[in-house]
């Protein structure tokens, strides 16, 4: 890309970006437009990523580059594939439930053991942290204890919350709202990143005022 | 056909990966290394699963000149453009990434400005929802917006500048009681995530099939 | 409109129409970026400990970076993945880029080939871009056992054993350390995955969305280092000292929060001084 190049696209990024906040306004014929390109274009995006970063390489190089049966094998992933893209059609759409099947298990079997073995138990490993005195370390730690246990009872729903399970509930409650008023305090300031990047584009870039 | 065939695949594929994670001698290391090649294949194909639709549907108001075509319109020529680009970046640079390739302009000036821009516009919308809605309704509201405000004053040197109170309290939000809520809820999740999982390899769950 | 009951000053406090609310925004955050001010911002422990993760490699040392984000977050985690590949090519770190979501790869490859030229790095030898495979999952547990099992190429279709800095990486046991830019899930995968089942080094940057989520990790000691949003970015800076767009953007970030924290005061008051009238009518 030539400078020329550059400009003309930096001002087509501008108006696109403009196109886009107009819709603070209220609903225009611009945002809309912009809408349906930012739709097309990602659309245009995932044929192109799929036929480059997953077809060629994975299937037409290796079909090429390899020698026996380990050239034909591929046939197998490559039908599972084709077969996917019968639910274009009604009356053959029943059969994409094959490699749908294939990917919901392998998803599941992996799901079971990376779940418990990269969050169940570490995580509660790292909560039974030993007492060491009355200092403030063993303070928190009784706190993060106290605060997994009664989140985890707050979210359970099989028994109604009354007596101990109530009183549980009520102090997993507190924990939940800190949590949450932490989580909106961070989106909070990523959004306002996004909006920092975008005007930093506006100034920097499109009118070169900083 | 039409089930028993994908609750098998299923079962089988599920079951075999939670036995090659605890075997992953030969030959089941091999073969789970096939299986999870022949997924990434297969994954790259879920992807076109709603392109078919998405070009079918803007095709028919477009001949039909219904209401909003010329939108259509532009959604498929930055479709078609898209990929036309793409193509012409993998001929003449390898790769449609290459950073000279014709991808990229596109990339750079319409993907990259509307996405970023669409999120930005998130910026207004919670600080506006901040104002309104934000309010301490209760004692549970209450310590929702505390931990917010605690947070985001935490954050910035201002705050620092204001009490050493702020970023001190704002890491010991995040390191323990925020921590020990999404540490139950998320302890929560991967239990369930793994029952779901199990539910499935089962053929108890069938609804990916629908 | 001259029908109109009189309004009381916290009833209009009250009822800021949401454009004027936008309008004082776009302007509040504007005004630091053209004015320029602000400096560094001091360190904390989570950031520190992303920077030692990668100042504990040695030359030659292996570098995985995952580019896990899109434009929707690019603000925040640009920066930081300008700052830890500085520090990387600064300490003559081998570089080899992935990513896992495929829309935004190519702005990992732009600050690849941006920081590698400032560092006279040379592709193939110095580093890499491997591209991107669909199906996190299985990309990551494969890689455990084969790298070239999955990418038999890099993104521009050079076979991944024809390149010097590629020859000889076979799985995560060639890996020192993978960090990790992460604005969704994908740092779950890679931790529940790869981490657990291969015992690999990470550190992340994510964004400060993320950053609540990804704690736990870091005091489970699964993870090194977490450098979150645009505050993490400007830690980041300052610790390699190159201050960048993190530190840059602080100013208008404080200023927001400022003003949010505003609205959100402004916003009660009015609900507290108007509380009793809103009840009036249903009592």
């Amino acid at each position: 890309m030539g400078s020329f190049g550059m400009i003309i696209g930096t001002w087509l990024a501008g108006f696109l970006t403009f196109a886009i906040l107009s819709f603070l306004y209220k609903d225009n014929p611009f945002y809309k437009l912009a809408e349906h390109l930012y739709v097309g274009v990602s659309a245009g995006y995932w044929l192109i990523y799929v036929a480059f970063f997953d077809v060629e390489p994975m299937l037409v190089r290796g079909f090429l580059d390899e020698t026996g049966i380990e050239k034909w094998i591929l046939l197998v992933p490559a039908a599972l594939g084709v077969i996917m893209l019968s639910r274009w059609f009604p009356k053959t759409a029943w059969l994409s439930r094959w490699p749908i099947a294939f990917t919901v298990g392998v998803g599941a079997g992996l799901g079971i053991t990376a779940n418990i073995q990269g969050y169940v138990v570490p995580q509660i490993q790292a909560t039974l942290l030993p007492i060491t005195g009355l200092n403030m370390d063993s303070l928190d730690s009784l706190i993060l204890v106290v605060g997994v246990v009664t989140t985890i009872l707050y979210f359970y729903f099989s028994k109604p919350h009354k007596g101990i399970l109530g009183g549980a509930a009520k102090v997993g409650i507190v924990f939940i709202m800190i949590s949450f008023g932490a989580s909106f305090g961070y989106t909070l300031m990523a959004r306002l990143s996004l909006l920092i990047g975008r005007l930093y584009f506006i100034l920097s870039d499109l009118l070169h005022i900083i | 056909m039409r089930r028993a065939v994908p609750l098998a695949i299923t079962f089988l594929t599920g079951l075999f990966l939670v036995v090659s994670f605890f075997i992953p001698h030969r030959p089941f290391g091999e073969l789970e290394q096939r299986l999870l090649v022949w997924f990434a294949i297969v994954a790259g194909f879920t992807m076109l699963l709603g392109v078919d639709n998405l070009i079918r549907s803007h095709a028919r108001k477009i001949t039909r000149t219904s209401e909003g075509w010329g939108h259509s319109v532009v959604l498929l020529v930055g479709l078609v453009a898209t990929v036309v680009v793409g193509v012409i970046g993998r001929v003449q640079f390898g790769s449609p990434f290459h950073l000279q390739s014709p991808f990229m302009f596109i990339y750079s000036y319409t993907i990259v400005p509307l996405q970023a821009t669409m999120f930005a516009l998130l910026a207004f919308f919670i600080a506006s929802a901040s104002y309104r809605a934000f309010r301490a309704r209760n004692w549970v509201a209450t310590l929702l917006l505390v931990s917010a405000v605690i947070v985001m004053l935490g954050r910035i040197p201002i705050g620092a500048a204001m009490s050493e109170f702020f970023p001190w309290m704002q890491e010991w939000i995040m390191t323990v009681p925020q921590l020990a809520a999404k540490r139950g809820i998320q302890i929560g999740a991967a239990l369930g995530a793994v029952s779901m999982s199990l539910r499935i390899i089962l053929g108890i769950e069938r609804s990916y099939l629908s | 409109m001259d029908e109109r009951p009189r309004r009381s000053f916290w009833e209009i406090m009250n009822d800021i129409d949401r454009r004027i609310i936008f309008v004082i925004l776009f302007v509040v955050v504007a005004i630091p970026l053209v004015l320029k001010v602000g400096g560094t911002i001091p360190p904390t422990a989570p950031v520190e400990g992303a920077h030692e993760a990668v100042e504990s490699l040695e030359a030659g040392d292996y570098l995985m970076v995952s580019i896990d984000f899109d434009a929707t977050s690019a603000p925040e985690l640009m920066p930081m993945l300008r700052s830890v590949l500085r520090q990387a090519f600064a300490k003559d770190v081998k570089v080899i880029m992935l990513g896992h979501i495929a829309i935004g790869l190519p702005l990992g490859h732009m600050a690849l080939e941006q920081v590698a030229a400032e560092y006279d790095a040379e592709y193939g030898v110095d580093y890499v871009d491997l591209g991107y495979r669909p199906g996190y999952i299985a990309v990551m547990i494969a890689m455990g056992r084969e790298i070239e099992d999955i990418f038999r190429t890099d993104y521009q279709g050079t076979s991944i054993r024809e390149m010097p800095i590629t020859a000889d990486v076979h799985s995560y046991a060639d890996i020192d350390l993978l960090f990790g830019f992460e604005h969704g899930a994908v740092i779950d995968y890679w931790v529940r995955y790869a981490q657990a089942r291969f015992d690999q080094r990470m550190a992340f940057g994510t964004t400060a969305v993320m950053a609540p989520d990804a704690y736990p990790y870091l005091q489970s000691g699964q993870i090194e280092g977490l450098v979150g949003g645009l505050k993490g970015a400007a830690e980041y800076e300052t610790l390699i000292g190159q201050p960048g767009l993190g530190t840059r953007g602080m100013p208008a970030q404080e200023w927001g929060h400022l003003l949010v924290i505003g609205f959100i005061v402004l916003g009660n008051l009015g609900y507290f001084f108007t509380r009793g009238k809103q009840r009036k009518p249903a009592a």
